[in-house]
C-alpha cells in the first residue's frame, strides 16, 4: 500500500485540526492533508477514495478550496458498491454547485442509477437531482424522474415528487408532463408521499395556468376532504407535535388551497367551511398549532372574500400582536401588513399595539412595526401618530435612528395637514436625529419655509432656540443658517410673532454669532461653510452694524485651501468692504422657491447622478461636480436675485460679471428644464427662483450688455479663472469645475445631438420563433444611464397575446422598465412590439453591461417562455 | 451574478432596492392580485440554505438549495453568523436580512438557521428545525456538537432525508430514523463483505 496516500483517518484529521491553536496551524495541517489527498488522486487510489472524500468535504466546510476533488466524486459515484455511491453523492452535493460544468459529465451515472435495482441507489440519485440539478439534466431526466413517481415503494415516490419540483423550476415547459402523475399523488395515503404531492401541485400550478385550471377542477374537493380527515383524525404516535396530527401537512393542505382559491369565487366557497374550522377549533398554545393558523390566515386572506372568514382570521392576528411570545407578535405583524389592504379598518384598531412594538427591544420586530405604522397613517391620524414617533425616535437606539427618521421625514412630507405643524415637527425631527435627514428632505424644508410667508418670522426664531439646543446637527445648523441669512431681520425685529411663540431677544450680534460659530465648528463640511459664507454676506446688508465684523469673519477664509470658499471669500470681502451701495440689492431676499417643480423634479430624480453639467459633453468626475457645485450655485443664486432690479445694475462691473453668468443660464432655464433631474436641488433652487417671464424679456439686454462692456469680461478673467468668454462659446478641455458649470448652461441648443458616441443596434435575442432588438441611445450628460428601445418581432405564423418581457440584471446595475407599446405581437413580422428600458450603470467605464431576459407569451392560448441572456452590449455603456 | 428577479413594467423596481421598499410599492398600488395580496413569484424556493453555526461561528453544516457561489457562500456565512450570534437569548427567532428571512434556533452551544422568502411561514421552519434536532438526537443519542463534528456526514445524510431541493420530504421521525438505518446496515454488509474478502486473500497468500 502507498505510504503516502493511506495518510490518517478522517477521525484524527478533524482531531488535529481542532488542536491547531492558531489560523496558520490549520493551514498547516490543511495543506499537508490536501497534499496527500492529491497525491492519493493521482495514483487513482481506490482503497481510500471514500476517506478522502470525507475528508475533502470536511477541509471544504471550513472554507478551503477543493475543486481539485471533483472528479473524484464523479468517479465514487460511477463505482457499483453502495457505499461508494453514497458518498460520492454527498460529495456531488456539496463540493459541486448547479454552474459547474462537471456536473453535466455526471448525468449519465444519475441516468443509471435512477434505474437501479437497489431502491436506496435510486434514493441517492433522485436526491442529488432533487439539489444540484440544472436545466440541462432536468431536461434530460425528467422522464426517468417521471416513471418513479409510480413506483412501488412510497419513499421513492416522495423523492420523486420533490425532484419534480426542482424539474419544473429549472424548465417550467416540463410541467404539463407531470399534471397526472402529480394529481394522482393527492390520493395516496402515505403521509411523506402526500406532503410531497401536494407541495408538487402547489408548484405546478405557480409555472403552469394549465395545471392550476385542471387542480382547480378536478381535485379541490379531494385536498379539502384530505384536510377535513386530518383535522379531525386520532391520536397518530408517528406524526404528532404538540397534539396536533402532522402540522407540517396541514401547512401544505392551507398553502395548496390558498394557491386554488385565489381568483376564483367558486373554490374559495368550496374550502370556506374547513378554513373556518382550522381557524376556530385549533390549540394555539404550541408553536405548531399557531404555525397552522398563521397559515390559515394567510390563506383566508388570499381567497376571495368572504366576509365573515376575514373577520375570524383579524381576530387570529389580534390575538397574535397580543402575545407575549415574541415570534408571535413578528408573523403577527407580517400579516397584517398584508391584511392591511383588504381591511384597513380592522387594523387600524390595534394601531395601539403596534405603535408599542415599534419600542420593542427586539429589532426584527421594531422593523416590521415601523413598517406597518408607516402604511396605517393617514390624514386623520397624522398627528398623533407622528408625535408617538418622533419622541420614541428621542430615545431610539442609534442604529434604528437612520430608518426610523426617514419614516418620520415621509410621513410627515405625505400627510402634514398645515404648513406650520410640518414646519414643527421637521425642525423636531432635525435637532433630534438631523444627521439621519437625507439632502431631498431638509431641501424640501426650505423650500416650504420660503413659501409660508407669514411663517418666516416663526421659522428662523425657532431654528434660533434650537441650534441653542442641538447644535451638534449638521444639517440643522445648514437650514438655520439659511433662515438667517435669508430672515435675520425678523429675527432680531421679532416680525410676524405668532400668539403661540414664547417672546425671545435676539441682538444682531447673537445673529451673527449662530453663523460664526457654524462656520468654525470642525465638523462642518464645505457644504455648510460655504452656506454660512452666503448667509453672513447677507446679514452684511440685513445689519450693517455688524458688517465690519462680518468682514473679519469673512476674511479668515481668504487664506483656505479650499478654492471655492477661498474665491468667494475673496469675492463677498469686496463687496462687503467696498461696495456698500449696491450691497443691498444684490443680496435681497430669495424669491419664493416654485413648490410644485420642486416636488416633481424630486419624485423624477435619479438618485446616482450629481452632476450639475447636464447639459455639458465633458464629463465631470461625480465627486468634484457635487462638492464644487452647492457654493459656485450661492454666486448664482446671488445673480438670480438681482435680474428683477434691473436699475441697480448701472455700469458696475459686479453686476456685469453676474450677468454674464446669468444671462446664458436663464434663457437655457428653459430648454434644460426637463433633462435637469436629479441636478443639485440647490441649483434647481436657482433655475427656480428665476421666474421665466422676467429673465426671459432682460436676456438680450444682458446679452447685450455683455458683450458690448470689454470691462466685463477683463474682471470676469480676473476673477474667476479664464472661464466663459462671453459665454462660454469655446471649451477648453480640461478647464476647472467652474468653467464646467457655466458651460452648462452656455446656450448651445446643438450640443446634446453630439453627445457620445452613438452605439450600434444589437440582436439581443434571437430564438426560432423571436427576435429582440435592442437600439442604445444616452441621456444627454449622463454617462450612466442608457435608454434601450427594444424591438420584438415574430418569426411565427400565429400572433402572440399576453406578451411579456422581464428582464433581470447585476447589482450594479439599476433598470427601469417602461410599459410596452402593446401586448399583442402580430404573426410572422408583420409589426412588433417596442419596450423602453433605462438602464444606470454605477460601474460605467468598469463593467460593461449585461441582462437575463425572460419573455413569456400566449401562443395559441398556451403559455410560451423563453429566456436567454445577453452579453453582447456594446463597450463603454 | 443574477439575483433572478425579474423585472417588469408592471412591478417597476430596481433590483437593488431593498426588499421592504418592493413591499411597499407593490402594497401602494404596485401589481396585485385580485384580493390585494402580491402574487406569487415564480420562482419560490422554500429553504434556500440550511447552515449550522457554532456560537464561535464555526461552521459545522452548510446545504445550499439555491444557487450561491463558493465566494458568495462565505460572504453569506459571515455576515449572518455577525447578525444571529449577536443577538440577545430572548428575541424572536427571525432575522431579517437581504430581502429574505433567516430563521434561527439555537440549541446548547450550536445555531440552527434556515433561509426563506419572506412570504414563507417562519412557524413553520421552526418546526422543521426541531423535527430535525429531534432527529439527529434520536439517532446520535442525545446528539451534542462534537458529534456533528466528527460525524458530519451523517447528520448530511440525515438532512437528505428530511429535505430534497429546499422542499420537506417526511414528517415522520421514524420513517426517516428507518430510512437511515437501512442504508448504514448496506454500508455495514459492504465493510464486512470487504473485510472477509480481505482476510480471505490475505490468508491465501500466507
Amino acid at each position: 500500500m502507498n505510504p503516502f496516500s493511506s495518510g490518517t483517518r478522517l477521525r484524527d484529521m478533524i482531531r488535529s485540526i481542532r488542536a491547531c491553536k492558531t489560523a496558520a496551524e490549520e493551514r498547516a495541517v490543511v495543506r499537508k492533508e490536501c497534499a496527500a489527498i492529491r497525491a492519493a488522486i493521482s495514483e487513482n487510489d481506490q482503497d481510500y477514495r471514500h476517506r478522502n472524500l470525507a475528508k475533502l468535504m470536511f477541509i471544504h466546510m471550513l472554507g478551503y478550496p477543493t475543486h481539485f476533488g471533483q472528479m473524484e466524486c464523479l468517479k465514487s459515484i460511477a463505482s457499483p458498491g453502495f457505499p461508494e455511491k453514497r458518498i460520492g453523492y454527498l460529495g456531488l452535493m456539496l463540493l459541486l454547485d448547479e454552474r459547474q460544468e462537471v456536473l453535466m459529465l455526471v448525468t449519465n451515472s444519475i441516468k443509471q442509477d435512477l434505474n437501479h435495482t437497489n431502491q436506496y441507489i435510486v434514493g441517492l440519485a433522485l436526491c442529488a437531482l432533487g439539489n444540484i440539478c440544472s436545466a440541462e439534466m432536468a431536461r434530460d431526466l425528467a422522464p426517468e424522474v417521471e416513471r418513479l413517481l409510480q413506483f412501488r415503494d412510497p419513499n421513492i415516490r416522495k423523492k420523486a415528487a420533490l425532484c419534480t419540483i426542482r424539474i419544473i423550476r429549472k424548465v417550467p415547459d416540463l410541467a404539463e408532463n407531470f399534471i397526472n402523475s402529480a394529481a394522482s399523488l393527492l390520493k395516496e395515503k402515505h403521509h411523506g408521499v402526500l406532503l410531497t404531492g401536494v407541495q408538487l401541485c402547489t408548484d405546478l400550478c405557480k409555472v403552469s395556468s394549465e395545471a392550476l385550471e385542471y387542480f382547480r377542477k378536478k381535485c379541490t374537493e379531494g385536498v379539502v376532504k384530505v384536510l377535513k380527515d386530518l383535522a379531525n383524525s386520532p391520536y397518530a404516535p408517528e406524526y404528532d407535535i404538540a397534539g396536533i396530527t402532522d402540522p407540517f401537512l396541514h401547512i401544505r393542505l392551507l398553502k395548496f388551497l390558498r394557491v386554488l382559491g385565489q381568483g376564483d369565487v367558486d373554490t374559495s366557497d368550496c374550502m370556506n367551511d374547513i378554513l373556518a374550522q382550522v381557524a376556530t377549533k385549533t390549540e394555539s398554545n404550541k408553536n405548531a398549532g399557531n404555525a397552522i393558523l398563521y397559515e390559515c390566515v394567510a390563506t383566508i386572506m388570499s381567497i376571495e372574500d368572504n366576509g365573515g372568514l376575514r373577520v375570524l382570521a383579524i381576530n387570529i392576528l389580534g390575538r397574535f400582536l397580543s402575545n407575549r411570545d415574541n415570534n408571535i407578535r413578528y408573523v403577527a405583524l407580517n400579516m397584517l401588513m398584508r391584511a392591511i389592504t383588504v381591511d384597513s379598518q380592522a387594523v387600524q384598531r390595534h394601531r395601539a399595539t403596534i405603535l408599542e412594538c415599534v419600542k420593542d427591544s427586539d429589532a426584527s420586530i421594531r422593523k416590521r412595526a415601523l413598517e406597518l405604522v408607516y402604511l396605517l397613517v393617514n390624514e386623520s391620524n397624522v398627528k398623533p401618530l407622528t408625535k408617538e414617533l418622533i419622541d420614541y425616535l428621542e430615545v431610539s437606539e442609534p442604529e434604528f435612528r437612520g430608518d426610523l427618521t426617514a419614516k418620520i421625514c415621509s410621513i410627515v412630507e405625505k400627510f402634514s395637514p398645515e404648513k406650520i405643524w410640518y414646519i414643527d415637527q421637521m425642525l423636531k425631527v432635525l435637532s433630534e436625529a438631523g444627521n439621519y435627514v437625507k439632502d431631498d428632505v431638509w431641501h424640501a424644508l426650505i423650500v416650504v419655509i420660503t413659501n409660508a410667508s407669514n411663517l418666516h418670522g416663526y421659522a428662523v426664531r425657532s431654528l434660533y432656540r434650537l441650534v441653542q439646543t442641538a447644535g451638534d446637527q449638521e444639517i440643522l445648523i445648514r437650514v438655520a443658517v439659511w433662515c438667517i441669512g435669508e430672515y435675520g431681520d425678523m429675527l432680531v425685529n421679532n416680525t410676524g410673532f405668532l400668539d403661540m411663540e414664547e417672546p425671545i431677544t435676539v441682538t444682531e450680534s447673537d445673529a451673527v454669532d449662530v453663523v460664526e460659530t457654524a462656520i468654525k465648528r470642525h465638523s462642518s463640511d464645505l457644504t455648510s461653510r460655504a452656506m454660512c459664507l452666503v448667509a453672513l454676506l447677507k446679514l452684511s446688508s440685513r445689519f450693517p452694524s455688524c458688517s465690519v465684523r462680518i468682514n473679519n469673519i469673512i476674511v479668515q477664509y481668504k487664506g483656505s485651501l479650499v478654492l471655492e470658499l477661498q474665491q468667494r471669500a475673496l469675492e463677498f470681502g469686496a463687496i462687503v468692504d467696498k461696495h456698500q451701495n449696491i450691497r443691498s440689492t444684490l443680496v435681497e431676499r430669495m424669491p419664493v422657491l416654485d413648490e410644485a417643480t420642486y416636488s416633481g423634479r424630486r419624485a423624477g430624480s435619479v438618485p446616482t447622478v450629481v452632476s450639475t453639467s447636464q447639459g455639458t459633453p465633458i464629463n465631470l468626475p461625480n465627486g468634484v461636480a457635487k462638492t464644487t457645485s452647492a457654493p459656485l450655485v450661492d454666486l448664482l443664486d446671488l445673480s438670480s436675485d438681482d435680474v428683477p432690479v434691473p436699475s441697480s445694475s448701472g455700469g458696475d462691473f459686479l453686476q456685469d460679471l453676474l450677468g454674464v453668468d446669468l444671462s446664458p443660464s436663464s434663457s437655457q432655464t428653459d430648454t434644460n428644464q426637463a433633462q435637469k433631474r436629479g441636478t443639485d436641488v440647490l441649483l434647481d433652487l436657482l433655475s427656480i427662483g428665476t421666474p421665466p417671464a422676467q429673465s426671459n424679456s432682460s436676456i438680450p439686454d444682458m446679452v447685450s450688455s455683455s458683450q458690448d462692456s470689454k470691462s466685463a469680461i477683463n474682471v470676469l478673467e480676473q476673477l474667476s479663472s479664464p472661464s466663459a468668454p462671453a459665454g462660454g462659446v469655446s471649451t477648453p478641455p480640461g478647464s476647472s469645475s467652474m468653467m464646467d458649470l457655466l458651460d452648462g448652461f452656455a446656450p448651445n441648443p446643438s450640443k446634446p445631438e453630439n453627445n457620445g458616441p452613438a452605439y450600434p443596434s444589437i440582436v439581443a435575442f434571437e430564438s426560432s420563433t423571436l427576435k429582440v432588438t435592442f437600439n442604445f441611445s444616452k441621456q444627454p450628460g449622463n454617462q450612466q444611464t442608457t435608454i434601450i428601445e427594444a424591438n420584438f418581432s415574430n418569426k411565427t405564423f400565429d400572433a402572440y397575446t399576453d406578451f411579456i418581457f422581464q428582464a433581470a440584471v447585476p447589482k450594479f446595475l439599476q433598470l427601469h422598465l417602461d410599459p410596452a407599446s402593446s401586448n399583442t405581437l402580430p404573426a410572422s413580422g408583420n409589426g412588433s412590439i417596442s419596450q423602453k428600458l433605462r438602464i444606470t450603470n454605477s460601474q460605467h467605464g468598469k463593467k460593461s453591461l449585461v441582462m437575463r431576459i425572460r419573455i413569456g407569451y400566449k401562443l395559441n392560448s398556451k403559455d410560451v417562455l423563453e429566456d436567454g441572456q445577453i452579453n453582447n452590449f456594446p463597450r463603454g455603456l | 451574478m443574477f439575483d433572478n428577479r425579474y423585472v417588469t413594467e408592471k412591478n417597476n423596481l430596481d433590483l437593488v432596492l431593498s426588499k421592504k421598499y418592493k413591499m411597499l410599492k407593490s402594497i401602494g398600488g404596485g401589481r396585485r392580485s385580485i384580493t390585494g395580496i402580491p402574487s406569487p413569484k415564480i420562482d419560490t424556493i422554500m429553504i434556500h440554505f440550511v447552515l449550522l453555526i457554532s456560537r464561535q461561528g464555526k461552521v459545522r453544516l452548510t446545504k445550499w438549495y439555491s444557487p450561491y457561489s463558493q465566494k458568495e457562500r462565505t460572504k453569506v456565512i459571515r455576515e449572518l453568523s455577525g447578525l444571529i450570534l449577536t443577538r440577545g437569548p430572548k428575541l424572536c427567532n427571525f432575522v431579517e436580512w437581504r430581502g429574505y428571512k433567516v430563521v434561527y434556533k439555537r440549541y446548547a452551544s450550536l445555531y440552527f438557521c434556515m433561509c426563506i422568502d419572506e412570504e414563507d411561514n417562519e412557524l413553520e421552519v421552526l418546526e422543521i428545525i426541531h423535527h430535525f434536532v429531534e432527529i439527529l438526537d434520536r439517532y446520535f443519542g442525545s446528539v451534542c456538537e462534537l458529534d456533528l463534528i466528527f460525524n458530519f456526514h451523517k447528520a448530511y445524510y440525515i438532512l437528505d432525508e428530511l429535505l430534497i431541493a429546499g422542499e420537506l420530504q417526511e414528517s415522520s421521525k421514524k420513517t426517516v430514523a428507518r430510512l437511515i438505518a437501512a442504508q448504514d446496515a448496506l454500508v455495514e454488509a459492504a465493510k464486512e463483505q470487504a473485510s472477509s474478502l480481505s482476510t480471505i486473500i490475505a490468508q491465501a497468500t500466507k
